[in-house]
């Protein structure tokens, strides 16, 4: 009798009922917004159809020049952040230099220190330095240069982790296989590390990309307010308020589209990939 | 045929000894690069440091040793800014524990409950929704909650907002330290505690969450971090006049000139995280090293 009454409750799959909460809060505060982001991006103030925001928003050859911009600098970011990321994870996750992980933990560190606060310092320093030897400020003057800078430098340890976690689980005897028969270091970087690394890349490159396409601070203090990236505008439509609401849908539209390719190039690159930032802890 | 030998002998060690020499060169190389590139990422903040010992009023001239602008941050009670400073500190880890508690709470359980669904349809839609704040723009996601609250709910934004936008932000993390520790739990020990008798809540809090235990931490501490960084959010989902350290030197940098204090504040932030690491790491080692004495039965 009992054994059925179990039986019973059993079938009230009481463990994967648990998760009724987090469905409640995904569906309000991340589905329907995606949803609103998507109706507002095409309706007007009042709530009807609307294509004017679309209209007004590719008419206008300052927000191409923004959105060109914005690409620019992502793309460099996140090329700059790959080529410095790339040495120092291989040399991190190799025990000859970095016998008890504590160099990996050097480099996290800064990313404790909000980012903010970093890129204030950052502007600081690069300032004074400017000023004593080329008598102009880096931000005033090279706007594109300071806010790559500030990108690359605010950045960096986000590159460097998922690279770092692909590079430890990298197969060692593969590389002393292919140099014990005869290919020479670069030949063995080319066939044999990069391919094995190629996720750890493709996370590494969209832990930057993604992030500094929103990050209009960066772009703002760095450049002295010269230099608007797409965030930029959101947050400039954010700010007139409800009315600059669907202008900045159509913007965020936008980027969700481009995010959606990047994650198709990714998924066409890679299998399943648990390197990014939940490895920190 | 003897000569040939010691020859290729001599060779040998020839070549042997050319390739110590260019892997020690290698190895002298990799850590001048490595270094030099610390250095350039610890410069702004050691900078920040030096002259918060100084009273100057900007940075790069240096009036003499003084903590001068230690004694006006702690002297909050007469400081108008430093007290916003400190408001701005209290609100940023406020917000941060408050959501990393949400978060661990709603994440936990919406982990087991992902990881014990039957249809396989449902579990892969649910691990599909949550990786969208992972993958999606934050700006996105701030805006998107933004046009919720304030243009569909017509609440203006608030304490509540910015928790729910902070929450969006760090739930994810917490289902994805999680699942693996599901995954790696021995089911039998469930279905153990069951067969003895232990109610299913019971078996939950005895068992399966002590088991998952590192994965909660892990994804609380995950979301802490996320908490403390982040801008975008804070800015899209916060009520008018409540700052965060981030949303404060933001707005202060927008307005020109930095408080001095700000100086000092950095550097005690960034001794703090430094004393936190060094502690944390410390920790770490001696973990292992008395994992590794009850291994050789030492202990």
């Amino acid at each position: 009798m009992e054994a059925v009454a179990r039986q019973r409750r059993h079938r009230f799959n009481f463990r994967g009922s648990l998760n009724i909460p987090f469905v409640v809060f995904m569906v309000f505060f991340v589905i329907i917004p995606l949803f609103l982001i998507l109706f507002y991006a095409f309706t007007d103030a009042e709530g009807h159809f609307s294509l004017k925001n679309w209209a007004d928003i590719f008419s206008s050859a300052e927000k191409w020049k923004t959105i060109g911009m914005t690409f620019l600098v992502a793309f460099a970011t996140t090329a700059i952040c790959l080529l410095i990321a790339y040495p120092i994870a291989f040399i991190l996750s190799n025990k000859k230099f970095n016998k008890n992980k504590v160099l990996v933990y050097v480099f996290l560190l800064p990313m404790w220190v909000n980012f903010v606060v970093r890129t204030m310092a950052l502007k600081d320093m690069l300032n004074v330095a400017f000023i004593t030897m080329f008598k102009t400020q880096l931000t005033a003057s090279y706007p594109l240069l300071g806010t790559i800078v500030g990108m690359v430098y605010d950045y960096l340890p986000f590159a460097i982790l998922p690279l770092y976690n692909q590079m430890l689980k990298m197969d060692k005897n593969q590389i002393e296989a292919a140099a014990d028969l005869g290919a020479n270091p670069v030949r063995v970087f080319y066939k044999v590390i990069i391919p094995m690394t190629v996720p750890g890349i493709i996370s590494a490159a969209t832990m930057t990309f993604m992030p500094t396409m929103s990050s209009y601070v960066i772009a703002f203090h760095m450049s002295n307010g010269k230099l608007p990236i797409i965030g930029t505008l959101i947050e400039f439509y954010f700010n007139t308020g409800t009315g600059g609401y669907n202008s900045g849908a159509v913007l965020s539209l936008v980027m969700l589209i481009i995010i959606g390719f990047s994650l198709v190039a990714e998924k066409l690159s890679d299998k399943k990939d648990d390197s990014r930032k939940a490895g920190i802890w | 045929m003897v000569d040939n030998k010691t020859l290729s002998i001599e060779e040998t060690n020839r070549a042997l000894k050319g390739k110590r020499i260019r892997s020690k060169a290698g190895k002298i190389a990799a850590m001048v690069f490595v270094y030099f590139v610390l250095i350039l990422m610890y410069a702004p903040l050691l900078y920040i440091t030096v002259y918060s010992f100084t009273n100057a009023t900007t940075t790069g001239s240096w009036s003499g040793f003084s903590l001068d602008l230690y004694k006006n941050l702690f002297n909050y009670g007469s400081n108008a800014k430093s007290q916003a400073i400190w408001n701005a500190a209290r609100n940023t880890i406020l917000i941060a524990v408050v959501s990393a508690a949400i978060s661990v709470v709603i994440g936990t359980l919406g982990a087991i409950g992902i990881y014990y669904t039957r249809r396989k349809w449902w579990r892969n839609t649910l691990e599909f929704a949550n990786q969208i704040p992972i993958v999606n723009a934050e700006i996105v996601t701030a805006l998107s909650l933004c046009i919720l609250f304030v243009s569909v709910l017509h609440m203006e934004t608030s304490f509540f907002s910015l928790i729910v936008g902070h929450v969006v932000l760090s739930l994810p993390y917490v289902v994805l330290s999680v699942l693996p520790k599901l995954e790696q739990m021995d089911p039998s020990i469930y279905e153990a505690a069951m067969d003895l008798g232990a109610t299913q809540t019971r078996a939950l809090f005895k068992v399966v969450i002590p088991d998952i235990m590192p994965g909660i931490l892990s994804g609380f501490m995950l979301s802490v971090t996320l908490s403390l960084d982040d801008y975008v959010i804070t800015t899209f989902t916060k009520p008018g006049n409540f700052e965060t350290i981030s949303t404060y030197v933001d707005s202060a940098m927008r307005k020109g000139g930095l408080p001095t204090q700000l100086r000092a504040f950095t550097a005690i932030l960034f001794g703090v995280i430094l004393l936190a690491m060094i502690g944390m790491y410390v920790k770490s080692a001696l973990d292992v090293r008395k994992q590794n004495r009850k291994l050789k039965g030492v202990d």
